[in-house]
């Protein structure tokens, strides 16, 4: 039982990091590779405001999704508008770049061990069945509210209804008289700023190092593919379920928890290659 | 023509390697109905996408309201006040249909309100929380039009709005494109279909392999039928 909350505490992180691919992949038809690194900054910028600047971490909640959101603007205004045009795998090239080049400074400027970053909640919540650290419940219960309150900025605003119709068919939306290239902009920069936001949740549960996104991007990557590339609910529905179920794992199998992700992926593939919520397009 | 709305001159265009526009001329006055009438591949549909800014390269004069347009992107020229039906309709499909009217922003005032919209097309109304995709191609049809009249644009492009739907259905789009035009709207009307052409629009243009090549007022369509048999190989 243990596991399975720890298990939610992943999941949490993956829902809300495959959740801004998912926003980003729709509306630019780019995998971001570079979402580990701008998770890793986001918890590396709340880390950098505490120990230089004495920022609390419920002001780095938001001041560092907005600065890395901007650095997110800054890439897609001088890199990555200019390859939309051109096949997938420079997007690919360029966003694998990016996220070695940032991993790389990091890495060279604080080194690879990680810096510990304190709780901001202390102590337990007996839950019944375990206690659980009450950050960690609070994780959990965060990015249950940010990931619905994405899915409801999408589906149900207007703001929502230009991105799912420019989604659909940019030129048209922009012959409506809507500016689709700004919002294709604040799209990389909302998704980048989520990404962030994930690492500034991170930063008190991982330790806060250069390489901290490198490994969970692989999973969430295939929790993208297991829930359908770009589609919205389907990742947050995969990124706890996959969460849970690798808490399972540990439970029956420890060792099997670090590959039991990439087995769902093969088999979901092999039923549905789409996607568990995608749609063959 | 001293108060056109819209005058287009010289105009060009390319889809990458192949030139499909070759110096197309013709005007609209503030108010007028005015059909491109040719055959499939005149470059019709290409030329009401120039005026909209969406074909990449082109050259020539299209001035609206007496500002130039070439040169600008479509967005821009949205906000001047034309509004674009495409001729495959372009409804959205992961927008219901109350989201799929109001998607367009307001450009100007003095647009039809949402309830207007719904007088005019009952159907759309009953059927508002349907997938915009789920609806009839008359109904699809109705919606892409009744989706550009709230936005206060005052010259509206249809693409081939007759374009596939039944006698009755066709019967009743015109009847709406003629309230619009009593409501003030200018109307530029790309159609293949020159029997509805002729009940609805003030003059016609024809297009032949990229230029516009005659003009016809409503009153000398009857002495012109001929030519235009000819022209359109009808």
């Amino acid at each position: 039982m243990a596991q399975v909350a720890l298990g939610l505490v992943n999941g949490a992180f993956y829902a809300m990091l495959s959740l801004g691919l998912a926003v980003i992949f729709g509306m630019l038809n780019v995998i971001n590779f570079t979402h580990g690194a701008q998770f890793m900054m986001g918890a590396f910028a709340a880390w950098l405001l505490l120990t230089q600047l004495d920022v609390p971490f419920w002001a780095s909640l938001i001041l560092s999704p907005l600065i890395i959101g901007l650095f997110g603007v800054l890439i897609e205004r001088l890199m990555l508008k200019r390859i939309y045009h051109l096949d997938h795998l420079y997007g690919f090239l360029l966003t694998f770049g990016l996220a070695l080049i940032i991993e790389g400074l990091f890495q060279w400027k604080w080194g690879s061990g990680g810096a510990p970053y304190p709780a901001p909640i202390r102590g337990g919540t007996d839950l019944g069945f375990m206690v659980m650290p009450t950050y960690r419940l609070f994780v959990v219960v965060a990015a249950l509210v940010i990931c619905l309150a994405t899915w409801y900025a999408i589906e149900r605003t207007k703001f929502g209804a230009y991105l799912r119709a420019a989604t659909e068919n940019p030129t048209l939306v922009r012959a409506f008289g809507i500016n689709v290239p700004r919002l294709i902009t604040l799209t990389y920069g909302l998704g980048v700023g989520l990404a962030a936001l994930a690492g500034v949740l991170a930063a008190p549960v991982q330790q806060v190092s250069a390489l901290m996104g490198t490994n969970l991007v692989l999973v969430v990557f295939a929790v993208v593919v297991i829930g359908g590339m770009g589609s919205i609910m389907g990742s947050i529905v995969t990124g706890f379920g996959l969460g849970l179920i690798e808490g399972l794992t540990k439970v029956v199998y420890a060792p099997a928890s670090n590959t039991v992700i990439f087995v769902v992926m093969a088999i979901v593939l092999l039923v549905k290659p789409a996607g568990l919520f995608g749609q063959t397009r | 023509m001293p108060d056109a709305l819209l005058r287009v001159e010289g105009l060009q265009a390319w889809y990458g390697e192949s030139h499909i526009l070759h110096g197309v001329s013709f005007e609209i006055g503030r108010g007028e109905l005015v059909t491109l009438l040719g055959r499939n591949g005149a470059g019709k549909t290409t030329t009401l996408k120039c005026v909209m800014g969406i074909v990449g390269e082109r050259s020539g004069s299209i001035r609206f309201d007496d500002g130039e347009t070439v040169g600008k992107p479509s967005d821009a020229i949205a906000r001047l006040g034309l509004a674009y039906c495409p001729e495959e309709r372009g409804i959205f499909a992961s927008l219901d249909v109350e989201e799929n009217l109001l998607l367009p922003p307001q450009v100007k005032t003095g647009g039809m309100s949402l309830q207007e919209i719904y007088q005019l097309f009952p159907n759309l109304q009953e059927r508002r929380r349907s997938q915009g995709t789920k609806l009839s191609g008359g109904e699809q049809q109705m919606l892409a039009i009744g989706r550009i009249l709230r936005t206060g644009a005052n010259l509206l492009l249809l693409d081939e709005p007759t374009e596939g739907l039944a006698p009755v259905i066709v019967q009743r789009i015109g009847e709406v494109i003629r309230q619009l035009k009593a409501r003030g709207f200018t109307i530029l009307l790309v159609e293949q279909n020159f029997h509805f052409a002729a009940t609805v629009a003030d003059r016609h243009y024809v297009m032949e392999d990229g230029r516009v090549v005659d003009m016809i007022a409503a009153a000398e369509v009857q002495q012109s039928l001929g030519k235009l048999q000819a022209y359109l190989g009808v």
